[in-house]
């Protein structure tokens, strides 16, 4: 970070605890309670949390505040961390947002959870989504959606919205969410917080509740680069558990970041930029590729034209392999079971019919639909070939290219209820993020300026297993562009309430 | 299977909603069947330009990644306890989950 250090504790990153830790300025319990202080503060009006533990939260900082200035200290000793609440947690509360799972305490903890609580990160609670992470602005969660810190009528983004939220608004130093089409870097983008869709294979999946196998990963949220390349290099590696766990090596990425670019061969993507694009995210988006090339990246247009295919064949394949997914949830081993059955067939779909919410319906319906004798050919098997298309012309064009750039969203974060009932509308958020999970190549969003009030993110892909050069791209755009100013208006309405002048 | 073409929205009928519903497992409301009519319908039709897109000999996208079809030895190790594994369950007896019938007693047999 390039501005001058933050007033509270809740709003230094992970890397800077760290180093006051060291140093013996802070403490974990001061840096948790501040944090809880926060919450309390802001979490009336934002809502990223389903599950809160402040009490664990403090007796978890009690047993770091000596150990987490030690030299040897794990990693993320006594950084406060949010979950997203589709990832199990032992013991702990998990719904991914659906009634279908309210009560459901999970017998295991997810294996970055673990890995984690390894690298001695406090668990604070778990955040909000889109039920089942079906969404793009957490409205679809059953519980209430989550509200933009930047303007609390507007989306976080979704569905790892409230993971956004809470990290954009102090809430959390560091949070997890998933992302299978766009659901870590959209709401980074809307919250104005990095955001980072590893490769597929990057980071085990075991734990996460299943929504499209092939198309979900877990990624970082972050305030800046240096915690998202932190955070990356504590959950990534192979994974017994998870059999399309990749085994590839796990860089020291913080350490790779050097901020260089020179040289670099910048992407950019005409049909990323062509249509539809508001303008203030067209101003932004063009200005961050102007301070990339200022720091001595090389540009070079690139042409994807298949790229815009991937929201079509995304929205067949995702809501198959979700319609799969989702059948476990018949009230039989877990979650919701109808007070209203006979029989076992009418017990499963009453159940189901109960405990899902709209969007999650559509989608099964969609799938299964798409799956049924007489259209697998036309839709499922079509859009798998789609996507094989639409995989080799990016992976193609990095051959070309280091990195490829564009916006992550046509839009900032858009009005609370304004596309809840279009869900064509809603789909066209992830217009520009679906392809590279159907690619499986790693995307990060990175703040990049903002459009009137509303913070904006470009999106950097890179090749598979490459995000130690993503990453280093946005850490290059992060300190070309200058430190914001500007904090979310939630969090200083809550400041100027805490201390009147 | 032949490689149909998609069908026109018209084809999303109340029989399908019915039939996905069906397949689905998902007990819908007449209001509900009427809006996926809808919304399936349009959604569908927006996703008909995959159908023109010339694919040539293109594959499917295989699935699977480095470390797909790793083996491992086939040796014994911990697992979830059957009370864990149960803890969750909305209904349980003996160590068993319990259901509703599955084979309706029409009176047949005998008790």
């Amino acid at each position: 970070m390039t501005g001058p250090h933050p007033a509270s504790p809740a709003d230094r990153p992970a890397w800077d605890l760290r180093a006051c830790y060291r140093r013996g300025e802070l403490s974990p319990s001061e840096v948790v309670d501040a944090v809880l202080r926060r919450i309390e503060a802001v979490e009336p009006q934002v809502r990223a949390y389903l599950y809160l533990d402040a009490d664990a939260a403090r007796r978890e900082a009690a047993q770091w505040d000596r150990a987490a200035g030690a030299e040897d200290a794990p990693p993320l000793a006594g950084v406060p961390v949010a979950l997203k609440d589709n990832l199990c947690t032992r013991g702990v509360p998990t719904t991914a947002g659906s009634r279908i799972l309210e009560g459901f305490r999970p017998p295991y903890d997810a294996t970055v959870v673990t890995r984690l609580r390894r690298a001695g990160a406090i668990v604070l609670g778990k955040t909000n989504c889109d039920e089942f992470a079906m969404g793009s602005s957490t409205e679809n969660s059953a519980f209430g959606p989550t509200r933009n810190p930047w303007d609390p009528d507007r989306v976080p983004g979704g569905s790892s919205g409230g993971s956004a939220a809470a990290v954009a608004a102090g809430e959390a130093t560091l949070a997890l969410g998933s992302d299978t089409g766009g659901s870590i870097r959209e709401p980074g983008a809307f919250c104005g917080v990095v955001g980072l869709k590893p490769t597929y294979g990057r980071v085990s999946r075991y734990g996460l509740i299943a929504f499209a196998s092939s198309l979900d990963q877990i990624g970082p949220l972050a305030q800046d680069v240096r915690d998202a390349a932190l955070l990356l290099r504590e959950i990534a590696g192979r994974d017994p558990a998870d059999a399309t766990s990749a085994e590839v090596e796990v860089p020291d990425y913080p350490t790779l970041l050097t901020g260089r670019v020179a040289g670099l061969r910048l992407g950019v993507v005409r049909e990323f930029l062509e249509g539809g694009l508001d303008p203030g995210v067209a101003d932004a988006v063009g200005e961050a590729i102007r301070a990339l090339e200022r720091s001595g990246a090389r540009r070079v247009d690139v042409s994807l034209p298949h790229a815009p295919y991937a929201l079509p064949a995304y929205y067949i394949v995702a809501p198959a392999e979700a319609s799969s997914n989702l059948a476990r949830y018949a009230g039989v081993l877990y979650g919701h079971r109808t007070a209203q059955a006979t029989d076992l067939i009418g017990m499963y779909a009453r159940t189901r019919n109960e405990g899902f919410g709209a969007e999650v319906k559509r989608r099964i319906m969609l799938g299964t639909y798409a799956l049924s004798a007489g259209y697998y050919d036309a839709f499922y098997l079509r859009a798998q070939r789609v996507r094989e298309l639409i995989r080799r012309e990016f992976v193609q064009a990095l051959e070309d290219v280091d990195v490829l750039v564009g916006p992550v969203s046509p839009t900032p974060a858009f009005p609370l209820g304004e596309r809840v009932e279009d869900p064509l509308e809603m789909y066209l958020a992830d217009v520009f993020t679906v392809p590279l999970n159907l690619a499986g190549l790693p995307g990060v969003s990175v703040p990049c300026g903002f459009a009137g009030d509303l913070p904006i993110g470009l999106q950097i892909a890179g090749r598979a297993f490459g995000e130690a050069t993503v990453l280093n791209t946005a850490y290059a755009l992060e300190r070309a562009l200058a430190a914001p100013a500007r904090r979310p208006r939630v969090v200083a309405a809550a400041e100027r309430r805490s201390s009147p002048a | 299977m032949s490689e149909d073409r998609p069908k026109a929205p018209s084809m999303i009928d109340a029989a399908i909603v019915a039939r996905v519903a069906r397949l689905s497992r998902l007990e819908l409301t007449p209001d509900e069947r009427r809006l996926f009519q809808v919304q399936l319908g349009s959604i569908l039709e927006s996703f008909q330009q995959l159908a023109a897109l010339e694919l040539g000999d293109v594959p499917p996208a295989a699935p699977g990644g480095p470390a797909a079809g790793v083996m491992r030895d086939d040796l014994p190790v911990a697992c979830l306890s059957r009370e864990d594994a149960l803890a969750n369950a909305p209904e349980t007896a003996d160590g068993y989950v319990v259901v509703p019938p599955v084979i309706e007693d029409d009176g047949s047999r005998a008790p």
